[in-house]
């Protein structure tokens, strides 16, 4: 029950949120959504990764977008779960179905399914795929790569840390340790070191692949992050998923003057209210909005294909400023952002 | 093959049955309980196991299963507990797959070293339990699940791109230099009309079941294993040294748990990545307790967990969750051990009635003409 209230409140959240900033990607044709009446007869079909919907991370976010799109263009849609451990087969397996049950797109959620999704593309000539982080199957002409430029979200929001926090001393907690999340850290120590180039920045991991519990482990995320706080950091970025929770706790727990940076979607407006005040922002990563769009081309007929990415430039990476605290260190955020945007300053998206 | 005989098979079936009975009488309970029409959901997986792609993949889930249940089954069979198969297998195909990925060699002989090294390292690794054990008294149970967790950090550590592992261009996924042709094992067309073929690795599955059932029922080596598995101090008595016992049987569980990933490694993937599948150790637990330890038995009881994976796919296209076969699966598993209690009950009482007829048998008249010897019926 409380992980459904939990996700109605994510839902409603981040659809405020869409609607705030979502101008930039709705190229004036937003009428259809306007009527509902507007029916199109597309079939989308979505795979998503281990931990499905309420995973209060990127298969939410996904999901997301899902439901925007459903309930603006009024189309069916049919969403699978992965178990855990299951082998690419299962995985294959998932697409096919899809595939072969008409819909069309059809979207996989993570990297995961790479491998996978490269045979079955070949099967279904006829049908575009879409999928989110991996750009491998860039060359398949029915795959769409949706990626993400995460390591420069990561290098404004760790610029602000580096700003906010008194100590010189700031935290990443990442959540499972993989390229992915390397991305987010390798962006974070760039960005704190832009501002302050003896800032410490300690960095851990909450678990080791194939053990993803990183990403859903809040006591595991307040446990590091006490230890970050008693290592003398007063502002730690989260990049654990569901996790992050613990490490909003442990910050809280320390009181006035330390901050927590979510991730993904805008946390401050999704996390319980005795620490929200404590999210001084969240580097926003818009898969919602990456599978909106993808929808929305293959409804309006002209579907994205090859490698769509998302970053700072289009809004597909933002940081968030809900919480009034962060107007303190916008300016030169934003400075960063028009220097990263221009080129000037180039991001490394490894540590 | 006489009346006791069939009584007994009888019984040995009855467990299994009862708990697969069971399982199914409470997952029809859940899915009807949720909206489901239980005859409905079994029928369409039935109807989805049949096509022929599903089939195939049916098999080539439970020939996974499978190498991870005979060796937790031949822990089981020396009364040792193996729940280490899980990091014994993905350490073994961690490492198999680097080997494998680094060099060129003719096909047969590069497939060769490949199971090999698997064999070896999963040996190796399960032997650490089997010394801890012999030499400092320390339970299998507690230092395979601690070398579970250390298996993984190991793997964290070596599965990097300046060690073991390359990066796709593109990819967030990192894994081992993919294993070239020549270290690949082709897949065999056993299901008819299948575009997906049979693992190759499945005659070597069949080779280590026959293996396993004639070294655990028809050597020395599998009667002193059994006998020390029953009772340790009457094995020492008759001679056998258990202590060797115990290093040689985890190693060889080990070895067994080695060759898990080889199926996935050598006919599918080729290379060990982040998304390589973890857990079938603990799977294998299951299945070796539905099957009893015996190299049939498991084989069944892999076929039937193949099943309900793999068939379960398509409840979700229909709407309904296909975690019910996690229910099902568990269920079993619970129910196969109260089964077995059930029937060792039973069988206790029924041989108590046996013999308590038999006492209470009127003693055979004293009378010269009954020449019939006392206890020629028994």
């Amino acid at each position: 029950m409380l992980r459904v209230t939990k996700l109605v409140a994510v839902a409603a959240a981040a659809t405020f949120a869409l609607a705030a900033c979502g101008g930039g990607s709705s190229d004036g044709s937003s009428d259809a959504g306007d009527t509902g009446s507007a029916k199109s007869d597309v079939k989308v079909g979505l795979a998503y990764d281990v931990g499905g919907r309420g995973d209060q991370s990127f298969n939410d976010s996904a999901g997301v977008g899902l439901d925007k799109a459903k309930s603006e263009f009024g189309i069916d849609v049919k969403e699978l779960e992965a178990s855990a451990n299951e082998t690419d087969s299962a995985r294959e397996e998932r697409l096919r179905l899809l595939a072969q049950g008409g819909y069309n797109p059809v979207i996989a959620v993570g990297f995961a399914y790479a491998t996978s999704l490269g045979k079955v593309a070949k099967e279904f000539p006829d049908v575009q795929f879409g999928i989110i982080d991996d750009s491998s199957l860039e060359k398949v002409s029915n795959v769409t790569s949706l990626v993400f430029a995460e390591e420069q979200g990561s290098f404004l929001v760790g610029a602000i840390a580096a700003e906010a926090s008194k100590s010189g001393n700031v935290g990443f907690v990442g959540g499972v340790n993989t390229p992915l999340i390397q991305k987010f850290e390798a962006g974070f120590k760039q960005g704190a070191e832009s501002v302050n180039k003896d800032i410490k920045v300690q960095v851990k991991y909450l678990t080791q692949p194939p053990d993803f519990a990183g990403f859903n482990a809040p006591d595991k995320g307040e446990t590091t992050a006490q230890g970050m706080i008693d290592a003398g950091a007063d502002v730690i970025y989260a990049a654990a998923g569901g996790s992050g929770s613990g490490v909003f706790k442990a910050i809280a727990a320390a009181g006035k003057g330390n901050w927590a940076i979510g991730v993904d979607s805008d946390q401050y407006l999704t996390a319980d209210s005795a620490v929200k005040d404590y999210i001084l922002t969240s580097m926003l990563k818009r898969v919602d909005t990456s599978v909106y769009d993808f929808i929305k081309s293959a409804v309006d007929g002209k579907v994205l294909t090859g490698k769509q990415e998302f970053d700072l430039s289009d809004e597909g990476i933002a940081y968030s400023t809900s919480n009034d605290a962060v107007k303190d260190y916008e300016a030169k955020a934003d400075e960063l952002k028009k220097q990263i945007i221009s080129g000037d300053i180039k991001v490394s998206a490894t540590p | 093959m006489n009346a006791d005989t069939v009584r007994r098979v009888g019984l040995s079936l009855a467990a299994p049955a009862l708990a697969i009975i069971l399982s199914l009488a409470i997952t029809s309970a859940v899915l009807a309980a949720a909206g489901n029409d239980p005859f409905d959901t079994f029928k369409q997986m039935i109807e989805y196991a049949k096509e022929p792609r599903t089939t195939a993949m049916i098999i080539n889930g439970s020939v996974t299963y499978y190498f991870a249940a005979l060796a937790v089954a031949f822990g089981f069979r020396m009364n040792l507990f193996n729940i280490g198969v899980d990091g014994q297998y993905r350490l073994a195909a961690m490492l198999a797959a680097a080997v494998g990925g680094a060099v060129s060699l003719p096909p047969i002989l590069h497939v060769g070293l490949i199971l090999l090294v698997a064999v070896l390292v999963g040996g190796l690794w399960a032997a650490v339990a089997g010394l801890l054990k012999v030499y400092r008294g320390v339970s299998e149970v507690i230092s395979t699940i601690m070398l579970n967790s250390i298996t993984t950090a190991l793997i964290a550590f070596l599965l990097t791109t300046d060690k073991l592992a390359v990066q796709a261009e593109g990819s967030n996924n990192i894994g081992t230099k993919p294993i070239p042709a020549s270290g690949q094992v082709p897949g065999i067309g056993l299901v008819p009309d299948s575009p997906l073929k049979v693992y190759g690795l499945i005659v070597l599955a069949v080779i280590v079941g026959f293996l396993y059932w004639f070294v655990i029922e028809h050597s020395r080596f599998g009667f002193d294993l059994r006998a020390a598995g029953r009772n340790e101090e009457a094995a020492v008595a008759s001679g056998v040294n258990v202590k060797r016992m115990i290093l040689i049987s985890m190693a060889v569980s080990g070895g067994i748990a080695g060759l898990v990933g080889m199926p996935q490694l050598l006919g599918s993937s080729y290379t060990y990545s982040l998304d390589f599948p973890a857990g079938i150790g603990f799977t294998g637990i299951a299945i070796a307790l539905l099957g009893r330890n015996t190299a049939l038995g498991v084989a069944i009881g892999a076929l039937l967990f193949g099943f309900l994976d793999n068939s379960s796919q398509i409840l979700d296209l229909e709407g309904v969750p296909k975690e019910i076969v996690m229910i099902t699966q568990g269920v079993i598993v619970l129910s196969v051990v109260i089964a077995y209690e059930l029937v060792r009950r039973y069988r206790i009482v029924a041989q108590q009635r046996e013999v308590g007829r038999r006492l209470s048998e009127p003693p055979a008249p004293a009378a010269g003409n009954d020449k019939t010897p006392q206890g020629a019926q028994a």
